[in-house]
């Protein structure tokens, strides 16, 4: 005679299955964990040391004369201020954002209002071609062809200004054309999201096109639209390839603080070579560097900064998405 | 009296004018992009034009223009997609399966999914630093007095190199972890298109959690996954930055394990073995170094490396386009 329990039993098949969960739960922390170490390293050589002999770099070298020293030379003088490779960044991520916000807005428009669904099929896989070129692809033709055939004779030779082989321009464009795939479909997403009883409203007023999409949904896709501008600003910081091959390598002061109103022109130096963080992380950390050195540390101290702006920044922009979706769904 | 406004009929026609310029100018900042990409191809093209043949594909770096090659690049690559996919496909299904089958909806979970996509906008240059402290520097410190092991397979003894240090292990075990959140997103994404009808129905004939998962659900999402991991890898191939950190070599010329045709796969077991831990160049990297070089000729001989390296992504692509035509059509929830 054979009877149902209900008890629970131990048996294979209960084993196996809770392997299989806390295999699976393994996987998942595995990117917590990357998180942490990517935090415990950065801060192990740049803020404090945890082995007993390590000396990590603030603690040698001055936190303050780091954030506010306008020299870098860390390879043969003495000099740790991070603002030249600050500005470099800001000049570059500054050239792309003017570059490729606006274009990736107004694409993003056109493709939510305007487009039929036939055009949408051929632009999007385009955009999306666009995306994934390698960044390296788009740093070669910055500095073989945009330079050469584009930003020299126009503003070198037609319009007189001195113009380098590496320059922000060049630098800053690329990436700013990188990031329009980014800003359009993070705000096509967000623009289509915005309920059709606003557009309805607005038509039956009496709205033109341009009325509805300007003066109505924008307005009301606004937060979700700064939030994809923060997370392309912040990849237009992070981008190393394009703008260490083609804005240079070499650290100086690209903002200047203007001393008289008649070296205005002196305060942005777009057209000269610049040196941004994430160049200066490629440049050393790929040469022969004494892995003992306060030089190696520095790259850390660059990372740690970089890895903290641009993780505020996605942060940011996560928290605002997080509160467009609940105001619209 | 009328009520009507004199002015309509003039500001309407003003209005509609406005519409008209604002369609024009947001059809002409779409294009922008388009434009972009047509005159990028087209230049690439044109500069490789010369130095795109059969030589520059089967050949080494050279410091000669017209003899360089990017064999050792070709392989390099090859070798950094087999084994960044051997890490990284498994544990980001796993996280995955984890993260939309398994988890309540607790604090740990909504931790995890932050951290991920917060891991996805981590500039790769950083993954680069991370790699290089923690697989190049700390398990080479260890792995240092570790003697080479040697396997005895009857005919040949195969000798296994400790292999960290400036490797294809490390920079694979690296680039896994780059492109670990953006295949996780991307397989939750198919998950999620996964009806839950078809987890009930299993569910209620008996099967238990992990059988409904192994044969209904991930069946029914492969396709899905396939996709979003072929476009992850075909990102991760033409990543530069971290490599550079971990240290490619940027004149090498020998391919990782001495093999340098798809023929020696088979044929050279001793090769094979020593393959992660043999030094390495990829295509992007090597990109890279031609465009550095101020020698004119060597633009051109990069723009070819590009050409290369672009039709390996379009047939990535392509294949994932596939997939997704193939057996999209036959799934109809």
């Amino acid at each position: 005679m054979s009877t149902t329990s209900l008890k629970k039993r131990t048996t294979f098949r209960g084993l196996w299955e809770s392997f299989i969960v806390w295999a699976l739960y393994a996987c998942a922390t595995i990117s917590i964990l990357t998180t942490l170490t990517i935090v415990l390293v950065l801060l192990n050589e740049a803020v404090f040391g945890f082995g007993d002999d390590k000396i990590a770099f603030f603690q040698e070298k001055s936190f303050w004369k780091f954030i506010s020293g306008t020299e870098w030379d860390p390879q043969y003088g003495d000099f740790f201020g991070v603002l030249p490779l600050v500005t470099g960044t800001l000049i570059t991520a500054g050239i792309a954002a003017l570059v490729g916000l606006p274009v990736g807005v107004t694409s993003a428009v056109y493709m939510s209002e305007y487009a039929s669904p036939k055009t949408r099929s051929f632009i999007k896989p385009s955009l999306e071609i666009l995306a994934g070129i390698p960044t390296v692809v788009y740093g070669y033709f910055a500095l073989a062809f945009l330079t050469p055939y584009i930003i020299k004779p126009v503003l070198g030779d037609w319009m007189g200004f001195q113009v380098g082989t590496f320059n922000a321009l060049s630098g800053g464009i690329v990436v700013g054309v990188m990031i329009i795939p980014m800003v359009s479909s993070l705000s096509e997403d967000v623009l289509r999201s915005v309920p059709r009883s606003l557009r309805e409203g607005a038509y039956a007023l009496g709205a033109t096109k341009f009325d509805v999409s300007v003066k109505v949904i924008i307005p009301a896709a606004l937060s979700g639209i700064i939030a994809s501008f923060l997370l392309a600003i912040s990849r237009a910081i992070g981008e190393t390839m394009a703008v260490t091959l083609a804005a240079g390598n070499r650290p100086v002061m690209a903002l200047n603080f203007p001393t008289s109103l008649g070296d205005l022109d002196k305060i942005i130096q777009p057209l000269d070579q610049v040196q941004t963080m994430t160049a200066y992380i490629a440049s050393t950390s790929g040469s022969d560097v004494d892995p003992f050195s306060v030089e190696y540390q520095s790259i850390y101290a660059v990372a740690l900064s970089l890895f903290a702006v641009t993780l505020f920044m996605n942060i940011l922009s996560q928290i605002i998405l997080s509160k467009f979706r609940e105001a619209y769904q | 009296m009328s009520l009507r406004d004199p002015n309509f009929d003039a500001q309407l026609k003003r209005r509609h004018l406005i519409s008209k310029c604002f369609e024009t100018l947001c059809f002409l900042s779409t294009g922008i992009g388009i434009v972009v990409l047509s005159v990028l191809l087209a230049a690439v093209l044109w500069k490789a034009w010369g130095y795109l043949d059969w030589q520059f594909i089967t050949s080494h770096d050279s410091i000669y223009p017209e003899k360089a090659g990017v064999l050792a690049g070709i392989w390099g690559t090859f070798w950094l997609l087999i084994f960044t996919g051997l890490f990284a496909i498994p544990i980001s299904i796993g996280a995955a399966l984890y993260l939309e089958e398994f988890a309540k909806d607790s604090w740990m979970k909504k931790i995890i999914q932050v951290n991920i996509s917060n891991l996805a906008g981590v500039p790769s240059i950083v993954y680069g630093i991370l790699g290089l402290t923690v697989f190049v520097r700390f398990f080479d410190l260890v792995s240092r007095d570790t003697p080479d092991r040697f396997i005895n397979l009857g005919l040949v003894e195969i000798k296994i190199p400790v292999p960290f240090g400036n490797t294809i292990l490390s920079a694979s075990m690296t680039m896994a972890l780059l492109v670990l959140p953006i295949i996780i997103i991307a397989c939750q994404e198919a998950l999620r298109a996964i009806p839950p009808s078809l987890r009930h129905a299993s569910l209620a004939l008996g099967a238990t959690k992990w059988q409904t998962i192994r044969h209904q659900v991930l069946p029914a999402a492969l396709p899905g996954m396939m996709t979003g991991v072929i476009l992850a890898m075909s990102r991760a191939i033409g990543e530069t930055a971290p490599l550079i950190v971990v240290g490619a070599s940027a004149f090498l010329l020998q391919t990782p394990g001495g093999i340098d045709s798809p023929v020696e796969l088979l044929t050279n077991p001793q090769g094979l073995a020593s393959v992660p831990s043999s030094n390495y160049s990829c295509l992007p990297f090597q990109i890279y170094n031609f465009a550095k070089d101020p020698r004119e000729e060597f633009k051109s001989v990069a723009a070819a490396a590009i050409v290369v390296l672009l039709v390996i992504l379009l047939i990535m692509n392509g294949i994932a386009v596939l997939i997704r035509h193939r057996f999209g059509k036959n799934l109809r929830w």
